[in-house]
């Protein structure tokens, strides 16, 4: 394992070092120890601790190694995922942030470097415990300052906001990854001894929270990044833990080279005795991933980083050939610091089969393994045939807009989604350029009519397994998510209402102020005259602000239920996927019996000649339920891990969009005020 | 349970601003101290204060039904002697049958809904026949103050026994036959509007007047149309958010995560938004489509004067004529010229009470106009500051708990 070779050099070759960055690495790692799976962890922490500075660190590396590898991998993505993961980051986001808001941040090292040095563990805890109650919006609206202030930090700042709260928050990214591209990672790494404000740079991706003291630190104190580095393997290794397929070796190799690169920076200042403590635990779980699957672990690492260097955008739609034949093509730009795209900056073409069929392939590969493949929005023949005949009026421009929209959300929900970005596919979509043509999306294709059948026999088996649910949790979130597609759906059919009532009352708002125009007109008291002309025009903006209203009523809440519906589609699709796993195993179980029952026969019967492929039978299906159980298991997993992910940002998406939602009706309001404030004066002027 | 309704007397507090300013004054005061609604008939108690000498009492009440309210109505459009004023129009005919409906359904549809929709939605009904229920009654207290208030038809005889006749008037509906001649009477008479509206008119105010109130009196046709429109899409606006509220609500009970206190928050504000939105809707229906309404029926009324004043005039002319013939023959000059008499002075004493109406018409106009528009304008103002607080606090809130 080069990443932990590497570690343990570092570390036993500067053994004070791993006390100066202890303390980022504390807050990374403790919290979501404590919180999450109490027991290895608290040890790793204590461990070291004790062990002081002298003791050589690749004993550290080891002994916990094996202690993290033996908890169960259910816990350990389990509760980091829901609560630990976000609870820490949110703290150091906070406090650092906040604190280098009231200094400037290039001179002030001091204080910085003070906060990292006095705060002892149990402060450092304490605000934590304290703090997961606290905003997001908070944790942005304090951020940004900062994060302009220091250009180099925004970058992964930014990103471990999103990485906490999964919430693509577009404003907030479109910026870091401006900042982002004039300094490219690449760069840094092929400068292998980078000063040191560089290097820190480099393990900002990597240590998601770590980089909000460190730069100051960094140039002063020299402050070990290493830990910090492999600190986030651990955090990663908790909340991606099972999944494991698709291995980049290019990934790999670039962790050892950030590896190597936070080498240098090993001359260091000591520093408080309690600090190594918590720098302990980072190794050791490196160590740990590194024994069971090391690949998975780097890959993971990536995939955490890789989302929140990535901003992507869907502009232009453009009406591409005539008649029937056009469709739309739509401008699909990326702004990437990921090493993986081959450039910073790039815009594809694509239409919109092409992300149906990069959802059918995605879902051909990623649902069976029990993950939630967020599916595009629905192709509408109705809309299109518009669109495609070539009105150009309203009805056909905002289907175009809502459509665009969708499609935006789809694809940055692909994205954001760790183990989804991984695949060639999504990579193939976003840069190549000569993409070929998605077959196999038209509804009443021949591969279309194949999938009707297979969705139509697949709905068939799923009314025939019948499960005896051994565990409650899937049980009882299977019935939640179908009440809650249930109650989605009769909202957005009320939405829906809403919106066509909106628009209807737009109209006859129109026709009103036309109408009060006309009386107004036609009144031969002047003062009257002008107020009824005054009303007609307060109606006239009414009709306006009705049309905007029903607008956001459609773009900001229909269009987000309607996301959800889909998007719930997709959740039971991957709790089925389980129950077909489960149907699979328990197949074999019943096979398995089978061939036992044969051997018995044989053996009863006195026929050797037999036996022998008997025995062969039962060693093969003792393997495949074995492998099946397995299958179950990792299904059942990642299904478990998919959902708590979902349901985390949903929660996210539904907050964020409700309150534009209402921040919209509040502005409407506050249009409405302001024009009948300038009316009142006028119907009182009647005389 | 919509059958039998007692409204007491403070509800019924005038909810219409349409009888602003009339010169009232203590000699006689008539208001609706009280209405009962029954299963096709709604009862009305007039109450009446007067010093006048030709009551028996200083203070009394009587019951009224809609019939009588129109009798009396059409005992003074029939009245030659009041040919020079403007009649107050008639109160509609109270219209229950649309809400009755729908509570019906409501009815039916109870086994298809929760108890907490079937409640909501009964209670929305029910607030919809309240309120249609008091402008009923409003619209004939208008009738009466009007009346009321009015130098001449306040004196009236039927007028007077409406007020005081302690018994059923055993006024009946029209039969088939009236209403067919009464059809037949309307047609002649508009097919006779159009004749005489085309007569230039000698007098420069009545030519002004009849050009303005054929003019006025389309457009607030329209505008009254338009009004109701506009209402009626606001009603279902905020009867979809009301639906939207509990329909969240039901997603807040049942989600086991977070998000459930966030559902149940907004559907917390969307429940007090929508009433207020409704409240907007009925507040503009009172204040902006009433009056129209009443405008729509006060200008016809305008209008008929005009036409009677108009046909007044045709009538003087072709008897000014036939005098004319008559002298040229010298033949029945002397009946002629009785004729040309009366003609003469039905048209000039209707012209002479006909122009002081137009213009108190228009006072009137004015007035009410004015008070329902700043009305209007200050409870708009009103709801959309509730409607802004409700938003914003909840934004806050939201915004902190994220």
């Amino acid at each position: 394992m080069d990443p932990s070779l590497s570690a343990s050099d570092i570390a036993s070759s500067t053994k004070p070092l791993s006390e100066a960055s202890s303390p980022p690495v504390m807050d990374l790692l403790s919290e979501p120890a404590s919180e999450a799976s109490s027991a290895p962890m608290v040890d790793l922490l204590m461990e070291p601790a004790s062990e002081g500075s002298s003791a050589p660190m690749v004993d550290i590396l080891s002994e916990p190694a094996s202690e993290a590898s033996s908890a169960p991998m259910l816990d350990l993505f389990m509760e980091p995922a829901s609560e630990a993961s976000s609870g820490p980051m949110m703290n150091l986001l906070m406090e650092p942030a906040s604190d280098d808001l009231k200094e400037p941040p290039k001179p002030d090292i001091d204080p910085l470097a003070d906060i990292l040095n006095d705060t002892p563990l149990s402060e450092v805890k304490t605000p934590v415990a304290a703090m997961p109650q606290e905003t997001p919006s908070d944790l942005f609206d304090d951020e940004p300052s900062e994060l302009f202030a220091e250009p180099r930090q925004s970058n992964t700042a930014k990103q471990q906001q999103t990485s906490i709260f999964d919430e693509p928050d577009e404003d907030l990214f479109s910026e870091p990854l401006g900042e982002a591209s004039k300094k490219p990672q690449n760069d840094f790494f092929k400068e292998a001894l980078a000063p040191v404000a560089k290097a820190s740079n480099v393990c900002g991706p990597l240590s998601d929270n770590y980089n909000e003291h460190p730069t100051d630190i960094f140039t002063e104190e020299a402050m070990t990044t290493l830990p910090s580095a492999v600190s986030t393997v651990s955090v990663n290794s908790k909340t991606n833990g099972v999944h494991s397929d698709e291995e980049e070796p290019d990934i790999f190799a670039e962790a050892t080279v950030e590896l190597s690169l936070d080498s240098p920076r090993n001359d260091r200042k000591k520093k408080e005795a309690a600090k190594p403590s918590a720098s302990a635990p980072a190794p050791s779980v490196s160590a740990s991933a590194s024994k069971p699957q090391p690949k998975t672990l780097e890959e993971l690492e990536e995939e955490v980083e890789d989302k929140f260097e990535l901003n992507i955008s869907i502009t232009n739609p453009e009406k591409v050939g005539d008649g029937m034949n056009a469709y739309m093509a739509y401008k699909v730009s990326t702004q990437t610091t990921l090493p993986m795209f081959r450039s910073k900056t790039f815009t594809v073409r694509r239409r919109f089969s092409d992300f149906l069929g990069l959802y059918e392939k995605l879902s051909d590969k990623h649902t069976p393994n029990g993950y939630i493949v967020p599916p595009p929005p629905e192709k509408s023949i109705m809309g299109m045939t518009k669109v495609k005949v070539g009105k150009e009026d309203n009805s056909s421009a905002e289907f175009v807009e809502r459509r665009r929209a969708a499609l935006e959300r789809y694809l940055q929900r692909v994205v954001f989604h760790p183990s989804l970005l991984q695949d060639p596919d999504v990579r193939e979509f976003l840069e190549r350029d000569d993409m070929p043509r998605a077959h196999n999306t038209q509804a009443l294709s021949g591969a279309g009519f194949l999938k009707m059948i297979n969705r139509a026999t697949d709905s068939l088996s799923k009314m025939t397994i019948k499960m005896n649910e051994s565990d409650v949790w899937f049980e009882e979130k299977l019935q939640e998510v179908e009440a809650e597609d249930q109650q989605l759906r009769k909202l957005h059919i009320m939405v829906d209402s809403l919106v066509g009532h909106r628009k209807e009352l737009s109209v006859n708002t129109g026709g009103f102020a036309k109408s009060v125009a006309m009386l107004g007109s036609s009144e031969d008291n002047t003062a009257l005259s002008r107020a009824l002309s005054q009303l007609a025009e307060v109606e006239d903006k009414m009709e306006q602000l009705h049309q905007e209203q029903a607008a956001s009523d459609s773009f900001c809440f229909a269009e987000l239920l309607a996301d959800y519906i889909r998007l719930l589609g997709s959740v039971r699709a991957s709790f089925d996927q389980r129950m077909k796993t489960w149907q699979r195993w328990q197949d074999a179980q019943n096979m398995l019996q089978k061939k036992r029952e044969t051997e018995a026969k044989l053996l009863w019967a006195n026929k050797p000649d037999k036996l022998q492929q008997a025995k062969d039978d039962i060693t093969e299906w003792e393997a495949k339920v074995t492998q099946y159980e397995r299958d179950f298991d990792r299904v059942s997993a990642t299904v478990r891990k998919e959902v708590l992910r979902f349901e985390k940002e949903k929660a996210c998406d539904f907050k964020k969009q409700i309150i534009k939602y209402l921040e919209s009706l509040l502005q409407s309001q506050q249009q409405l005020i302001k024009y009948w404030e300038a009316f009142l004066p006028e119907a009182k002027a009647i005389a | 349970k919509l059958c039998k309704q007692y409204f007491p007397v403070d509800i019924l507090s005038k909810i219409l601003s349409i009888n602003v300013d009339l010169q009232t004054d203590a000699t006689l005061q008539v208001d609706i101290s009280d209405a009962l609604s029954e299963r096709d008939k709604v009862k009305f108690t007039v109450h009446t204060k007067s010093t006048l000498p030709n009551f028996k009492q200083n203070e009394f009440s009587v019951v009224r039904q809609h019939e009588e309210f129109i009798w009396l109505h059409d005992s003074f459009v029939e009245n030659e002697e009041y040919a020079g004023y403007i009649i107050p129009p008639a109160p509609p005919r109270p219209d229950f049958d649309a809400s009755r409906e729908k509570l019906q359904k409501l009815g039916e549809g109870e086994g298809s809904m929760t108890k907490e929709e079937f409640t909501k939605m009964k209670q929305e009904l029910e607030a919809e026949y309240l309120a249609i229920f008091k402008k009923t009654v409003a619209m004939h207290e208008v009738f009466l103050c009007r009346v009321a208030a009015h130098p001449v038809l306040r004196k009236d005889m039927n007028f007077h026994v409406f007020l005081e006749y302690n018994q059923d008037l055993s006024v009946r509906g029209k039969n088939k036959r009236e209403k067919m001649e009464d059809f037949f009477k309307n047609v002649v008479k508009s097919a006779d509007g159009v004749l005489v509206a085309g007569v230039k008119d000698v007098d420069d105010f009545f030519e002004h007047e009849k050009t303005f109130l054929l003019e006025y009196h389309n457009r607030v046709k329209d505008a009254s149309s338009k009004s109701d429109r506009m209402i009626r899409s606001h009603k279902n606006a905020a009867d979809d958010i009301n639906r939207i509220a509990s329909t969240l609500y039901t997603l807040g009970t049942q989600d086991s995560t977070d998000v459930c206190k966030f559902f149940l928050k907004v559907s917390e504000l969307f429940e007090k938004t929508r009433k207020i939105e409704a409240r907007v809707a009925a507040d503009e229906d009172l204040k902006l489509a009433d009056l129209l309404k009443y405008y729509l029926r006060e200008s016809q009324a305008a209008k008929d004067l005009l036409y009677r004043r108009g046909r007044a005039l045709v009538d003087y002319e072709n008897a000014n004529k036939a005098l004319d013939k008559a002298r040229a023959k010298n033949k029945d000059v002397l009946q002629a010229e009785t004729s040309q008499q009366v003609c003469c002075q039905k048209f000039e004493k209707i012209s002479e009470s006909a122009k002081q109406e137009l213009i108190d018409f228009k006072t009137r106009r004015v007035a009410a106009f004015r008070k329902n528009l700043v009305e209007l304008a200050e409870l708009e103002l009103k709801h959309a500051k509730g409607n802004l607080q409700l938003l914003q606090s909840c934004v806050g809130v939201l915004k902190g708990d994220t």
